[in-house]
């Protein structure tokens, strides 16, 4: 794992010591993050890297679980769905089971904090035990249109909250509390994002087959209905008449997923006969991505619901020219012909990645800028600095504060 | 001159750090836009007219504010995009003076293009009110003279600059920049002072202002 002053050379030292002022100005609180899981998923891997790296800073970090059976997943798993709006029974019972884990859990955990951050749904009950310290809770999942029982079931928990996070302005609600945006980053060090020797890329594109004759058009993304790849493949179909061209269409997670399953059966039958059109179901292997993501000529995320799209993010960071859906967080991450292209469609998406194949000079400074704007907003190090000015604002409710 | 010329006192580099508030407030047409810009915080137009020089400090510095990218974008009028675009923030002395200065311009507009209320954003794509809260806080570099000056303007961050070129002229209502403040005041040198108060910050991406000022600087010291 990178320690902090790894990082110097890429954000530069003045920012790295900027971090350390904010992480003085935090000596003596002690931060309790609290979330279900200390593995798999979004947010553990998250703390796996923040934590450590926010204790190098100064700053007193501690990370607790909650504890809950089969049921109690079962439940918040069902939560998770409805606050995307999904569609979903969701019976009284299942409103009894969360409330009873979590009346255990409010019993049990050891609740310590000076500031006590909590992740997401599971364990936002806690809330119960709240004295004179500060608690912030950090909502990840997309809550622009939710479930509207599920979500004043949670209300009830959220407004007693000293502040809440978001990732995206769109998931904000009307509460009576502060409320922060504060979106999700990359890790520049880590293996999906860090350089990679030319020997490696070529290495993988040979692994799988793909020759570098032609420039190559990717999408990274598991196998799903809302990451659209059928309508990448229209999107491609309909370049390919002006400009010779490759497709990657790479990502995993369909094993376990009958939806997933099925939809990849659909991408390969649509791909059927083009030997252009590489389909590749991955493993999780970083450095696959990171090489695919590296030997293509333009990055497409066609998207049709994104809660923040970080693959836009890691395309970027490589100073890739990307073509994106503008929905959830990726307006934050491309602002249109500064940085990247967003469509709303099959044909604006291929009108786009026709002009990109078509004028390389400006497709390079589409990823130039692109790749600055990332290092400027959505590294590890741009996270650290928001939640630890997130921990002083719990102290200092004005506008303009002076440390 | 003489670089070693110590300053009556020395210039402390501040930091200015900036978290978003998210305000649950958002518009999808011309009059809600205007209704919120005319009752929301001052520093939710702070946020919005002054986000981009921050977040896209290395491009060409437009657009230089968010309600001027989202009615060109998502509103599809580039004529009002256009408009609100080229209002000259530097002219402002305050926030307060800067609002009423858009509210101008969309209620003008609305008044000769009244169809233009009519334009809607697409579902997801409606303007949302964000305000910015700062932390200011001193760096740990201390400038006694113009050389030390120069050299510290090339380390600190984008952020340092923007604090002391920024923030203290507009939002802090102090009319000119910290820089030539201290110049002026504490190195009695009138014309570099005058120089960079009159460069339009906003008109230039923060590296390049960065630079400008670093060559001021050393330009003055090498005379």
């Amino acid at each position: 794992m990178a320690r902090i002053e790894e990082y110097a050379s890429i954000v530069g030292q003045s920012t790295i010591d900027d971090l350390r002022l904010l992480g003085d100005k935090l000596r003596g609180k002690v931060i309790q993050h609290i979330n279900s899981t200390s593995v798999g998923g979004g947010v553990a891997e998250i703390l796996n890297r923040m934590v450590p790296l926010l204790r190098e800073l100064g700053v007193d970090t501690r990370w607790d679980l909650i504890k809950g059976g089969e049921q109690f997943f079962a439940v918040t798993k069902k939560f998770h769905n409805a606050l995307h709006g999904r569609r979903e029974e969701i019976a009284e019972r299942d409103f009894e089971i969360f409330r009873e884990t979590s009346a255990e859990n409010v019993r049990d955990v050891n609740v310590h904090g000076d500031i006590v951050f909590i992740h997401d749904p599971q364990p936002i009950a806690l809330i119960e035990r709240k004295t004179g310290n500060k608690w912030i809770w950090r909502c990840h999942v997309d809550v622009s249109d939710p479930n509207r029982e599920v979500w004043e079931f949670l209300r009830d928990y959220v407004v007693r909250y000293d502040s809440a996070v978001f990732s995206s302005p769109s998931f904000s609600q009307r509460l009576p509390l502060r409320q922060f945006l504060i979106a999700p980053s990359i890790d520049p060090l880590s293996d999906k994002n860090r350089e990679l020797p030319p020997e490696t890329v070529d290495e993988v594109l040979r692994k799988y087959g793909i020759p570098r004759d032609k420039p190559i058009i990717t999408q990274i993304s598991r196998f799903d209905r809302l990451k659209d790849p059928v309508g990448v493949i229209e999107a491609y179909l309909q370049v390919k008449r002006y400009s010779d061209c490759r497709l990657i269409l790479a990502g995993g997670g369909a094993a376990d997923d009958p939806e997933g399953a099925a939809v990849l059966e659909e991408v390969r039958e649509k791909a059927h006969g083009d030997p252009d059109i590489h389909v590749l179901l991955l493993p999780q292997n970083d450095i696959e991505i990171n090489a695919l993501q590296r030997a293509s000529t333009v990055i497409i995320q066609k998207s049709i619901k994104e809660g923040f799209g970080l693959t836009v993010s890691e395309a970027l960071w490589k100073a890739k020219p990307v073509v994106a859906s503008n929905v959830g967080g990726i307006p934050l991450q491309i602002t249109h012909r500064y940085s990247g292209l967003l469509c709303h469609s099959v044909e604006g998406a291929a009108f786009a990645m026709k002009q990109l194949l078509a004028s390389p000079a400006y497709a390079r400074r589409l990823g130039e800028n692109g790749r600055e704007h990332i290092r400027n907003n959505f590294l590890l190090t741009r996270h650290l600095r928001d939640y630890m000015l997130v921990f002083l604002s719990l102290y200092h409710p004005e506008d303009v504060v002076y440390l | 001159m003489d670089a070693m010329k110590r300053a009556r006192e020395p210039f402390q580099f501040y930091t200015r750090l900036n978290l978003s508030e998210l305000t649950g407030l958002k518009a999808s047409t011309l009059p809600e836009l205007l209704e919120i810009i005319e009752t929301v915080p001052g520093s939710c137009i702070y946020h919005h007219t002054h986000r981009f020089l921050q977040q896209h400090q290395y491009l060409s510095p437009e657009p230089p504010n968010d309600f001027a990218y989202w009615v060109a974008e998502s509103l599809g009028d580039d004529e009002l995009g256009e408009k609100l675009a080229s209002i000259d923030t530097i002219q402002f002395g305050t926030i307060r003076a800067l609002r009423n200065k858009i509210i101008a311009t969309i209620v003008g507009y609305l008044a000769d293009v009244p169809s233009a209320s009519r334009r809607f954003a697409r579902e997801g794509e409606e303007f949302h009110f964000i305000k910015s809260s700062s932390f200011v806080l001193p760096t740990n570099y201390v400038a006694n003279d113009l050389a030390e000056f120069a050299e510290i303007l090339k380390k600190i961050t984008i952020d340092s600059i923007y604090y002391h070129m920024f923030e203290a002229r507009l939002r802090l209502e102090r009319g000119t920049n910290d820089f030539s403040v201290w110049i002026e005041g504490a190195l009695g040198e009138k014309d570099l002072a005058r120089d960079i108060a009159r460069l339009d910050p906003y008109t230039r991406t923060l590296d390049d202002l960065r630079r400008t000022l670093i060559q001021l600087a050393e330009s003055r010291i090498s005379k």
